[in-house]
């Protein structure tokens, strides 16, 4: 019992029960099927994304660019299939291989030119974005198929609510659920995973050891990059539309859930059950303003204060341990 | 010492074949004094955050709450000018309000670069993640004080901070080198900036050697935020308004341009002639592309390329020196 406090997931985990217990006292519309069914499907985007930057910093670096690969991804993917027609497959296939060959020009540029990965994706995130806007002409794309209307309206599970009004389990979050699946099995059961988390705690160790560190790296970058490319097209199943600005500037609040859960800019340390907790606790934040009928101006407040807050009440456990063993050492 | 100067080298040489190129480019135009004069107005604001980031990034933090520290300290400066300069309330006169205005504007920028400091020096946060919380919760602010809306109307007397110039040089530009070479001399003539340096290149040494740390940090971001308050006051002037998301794109420009000039992104290194190279490197492929109607999103594309360019020609550069060493 006395472990679990160590762990900045047990803190989280504990935010959200107590919020999840306030926010259903002030409506009691917080605590069902309906409205959990509800944030899943508006939370696949962040959740997807959530994890390829887990990946990343983990193996410890960072990737600023995934909001201009998603948007690169999927708006070439539907200008194709709108020209030449497709399917659900086709989609999801082409925008994650897209995806993944602009992670492995980020991921060739860090590796081969060792340029620290932070500055490289900003550079790639200004070039992606900027070349799909002069290609595109900023013009969105709309009338999607009928076939990938239909698809994003599919319920898996259908049930009606006490006043009659059906809703259910849209098949976006199964999406995110396979994904939360591969990465699981990738981190905790395959070579690879380790390979990840030696990269990210010490390199020369995992070099060492060894890990072929480019395959590695390559991995890690063009896999961030294959989830950007399924995100961007959750995204647009969401609104229906492919917009060449609607993704970009988003990617700090996209770290900053990774970063609630626990993982470490430093590398090495994270986990997924973390990234999940952190995804949750945003999503609860934004939902329960709604329904505890708080202006949603005061959302990012609420954010910043949380994340501030548990970053802050960590760090400085962290600092009172390293003392501790300072003062050993002397003794 | 020797790296240092071939990568202001390398820099130069890039800025004069930048120039040769949008003068060949555009012809004359590109050489006359209105857009010579058009490109001093432009690039002090970017100039301004830049040396907010650059300084933070000397010490191996980062922050990435400048912008949203400029827009909450814009919108108090405009909230105290729109509601107390008014036409018939000429009693107390509108230039002291206007720089009333303009100190609480620094002041809340001030505040919360004392309040990153205190996240960082003493609590021990990483800076990007201190920073990242501030940037978040500063963006709250401002859009709860605004719900959301702009802020527009402001008073002559503030105008000109953004507009006005004096013997022809821009009032922006003005400022622009006077923030330049306050944090030259801070950085090179004074303890506090080898403190700095000293703690991008190894905190532990540092502390070690006497350094108090926890005082440097709070100095470097409270310097940063100043900045980005000045910064600020120049956007809302020349916006002639004030909203809780102006120039976002301008964050990661920041890092692009420090980056450009030297400043290395794990701290220790960088100097402000180099930054003040990068950014009008910058400055010249935005104008001139702009002169040639290009769309703007090439131009940022093509920063983007440069930045990768010069980071390779100096991985390349030193890779050569290390092959051949003197």
């Amino acid at each position: 019992m006395r472990r679990l406090w160590r762990y900045q997931e047990t803190y989280v985990a504990l935010v959200i029960v107590i919020l999840s217990c306030a926010i259903t006292l002030l409506n009691p519309n917080f605590l069902t099927l309906e409205n959990l069914f509800d944030l899943l499907k508006s939370y696949t985007f962040l959740g997807i994304l959530s994890i390829g930057v887990l990946f990343v910093l983990i193996s410890g670096g960072i990737d600023i660019s995934f909001t201009a690969v998603a948007t690169v991804a999927v708006y070439t993917t539907m200008y194709v299939t709108l020209q030449h027609g497709g399917n659900m497959a086709t989609v999801l296939l082409m925008s994650a291989a897209i995806g993944s060959s602009l992670g492995l020009i980020n991921a060739m540029v860090i590796y081969f030119f060792n340029i620290p990965s932070i500055i490289t994706t900003i550079a790639t995130l200004n070039i992606y974005y900027g070349l799909l806007t002069v290609f595109s002409g900023g013009t969105w794309l709309y009338n999607m198929p009928e076939w990938f209307r239909r698809f994003a309206e599919t319920n898996v599970i259908s049930l009606v609510n006490p006043n009659g009004v059906p809703y259910g389990l849209s098949v976006i979050p199964l999406i995110w659920f396979a994904v939360i699946l591969a990465a699981w099995v990738i981190l905790r059961y395959t070579m690879l995973g380790r390979g990840i988390y030696a990269l990210g705690g010490n390199l020369a160790s995992a070099q060492r050891t060894g890990f072929n560190i480019l395959a590695l790296n390559l991995f890690v970058y063009s896999f961030m990059g294959l989830l950007a490319g399924i995100a961007g097209v959750v995204e647009v199943m969401l609104a229906q539309r492919v917009a060449t600005n609607s993704m970009v500037g988003k990617e700090l609040d996209v770290i900053a859930a990774v970063v609630l859960g626990g993982a470490s800019l430093t590398g090495g340390v994270g986990t997924l059950w973390g990234t999940l907790l952190g995804v949750a606790l945003v999503g609860i934040i934004g939902n329960g303003l709604t329904l505890m009928r708080i202006s949603s101006y005061w959302y990012n407040v609420f954010i910043g204060l949380v994340i501030i807050v548990s970053v802050g009440v960590s760090a400085y456990r962290r600092k009172l341990q390293r003392r501790r063993k300072i003062s050993i050492e002397v003794e | 010492m020797a790296r240092k100067n071939s990568e202001t080298i390398i820099l130069g040489v890039i800025l004069l074949a930048v120039f040769g190129l949008m003068w060949a480019l555009n012809g004359s135009q590109f050489v006359q004094f209105e857009n010579l004069q058009s490109m001093a107005f432009q690039l002090p604001e970017l100039g301004i955050l830049s040396l907010a980031m650059m300084i933070t990034m000397l010490t191996s933090g980062i922050n990435l709450s400048i912008i949203a520290s400029a827009n909450l300290s814009a919108i108090t400066a405009a909230l105290i000018l729109t509601n107390f300069v008014t036409p018939d309330a000429n009693g107390i006169g509108p230039t002291a309000i206007a720089a009333c205005a303009v100190a609480a504007g620094l002041l809340v920028s001030a505040i919360i670069g004392l309040l990153n400091g205190f996240l960082i020096a003493v609590v021990e946060v990483s800076p990007i993640l201190a920073t990242l919380g501030t940037m978040i919760l500063v963006k709250g602010a401002s859009i709860v004080l605004t719900r959301g809306y702009t802020l527009s109307g402001l008073p002559e007397p503030i105008l000109f901070i953004g507009n006005g110039s004096v013997v022809g040089i821009p009032m922006p530009m003005i400022i622009f080198i006077l923030c330049a070479a306050f944090m030259a001399v801070v950085l090179n003539h004074t303890p506090l900036g080898n403190y700095i340096y000293m703690i991008g290149s190894n905190p532990i040494a540092c502390f070690f050697a006497g350094v108090n740390n926890t005082v440097v940090l709070f100095c470097t971001y409270l310097i940063s935020g100043v900045y980005s308050g000045i910064a600020a006051m120049i956007m809302m002037s020349r916006f002639n308004s004030a909203k809780a998301d102006y120039g976002e794109s301008y964050l990661l420009m920041t890092v692009l341009a420090s980056v450009l000039g030297g400043v290395s992104a794990a701290g220790g290194f960088g100097r402000v002639s180099g930054l003040v190279l990068a950014l009008v490197i910058l400055q010249l492929v935005s104008s001139g592309l702009n002169l040639l109607n290009v769309n703007p999103f090439l131009t940022i594309a093509i920063w983007g390329m440069i930045l990768i360019l010069v980071m390779v020609v100096n991985y390349l550069s030193a890779r050569y020196q290390e092959a051949h060493p003197r």
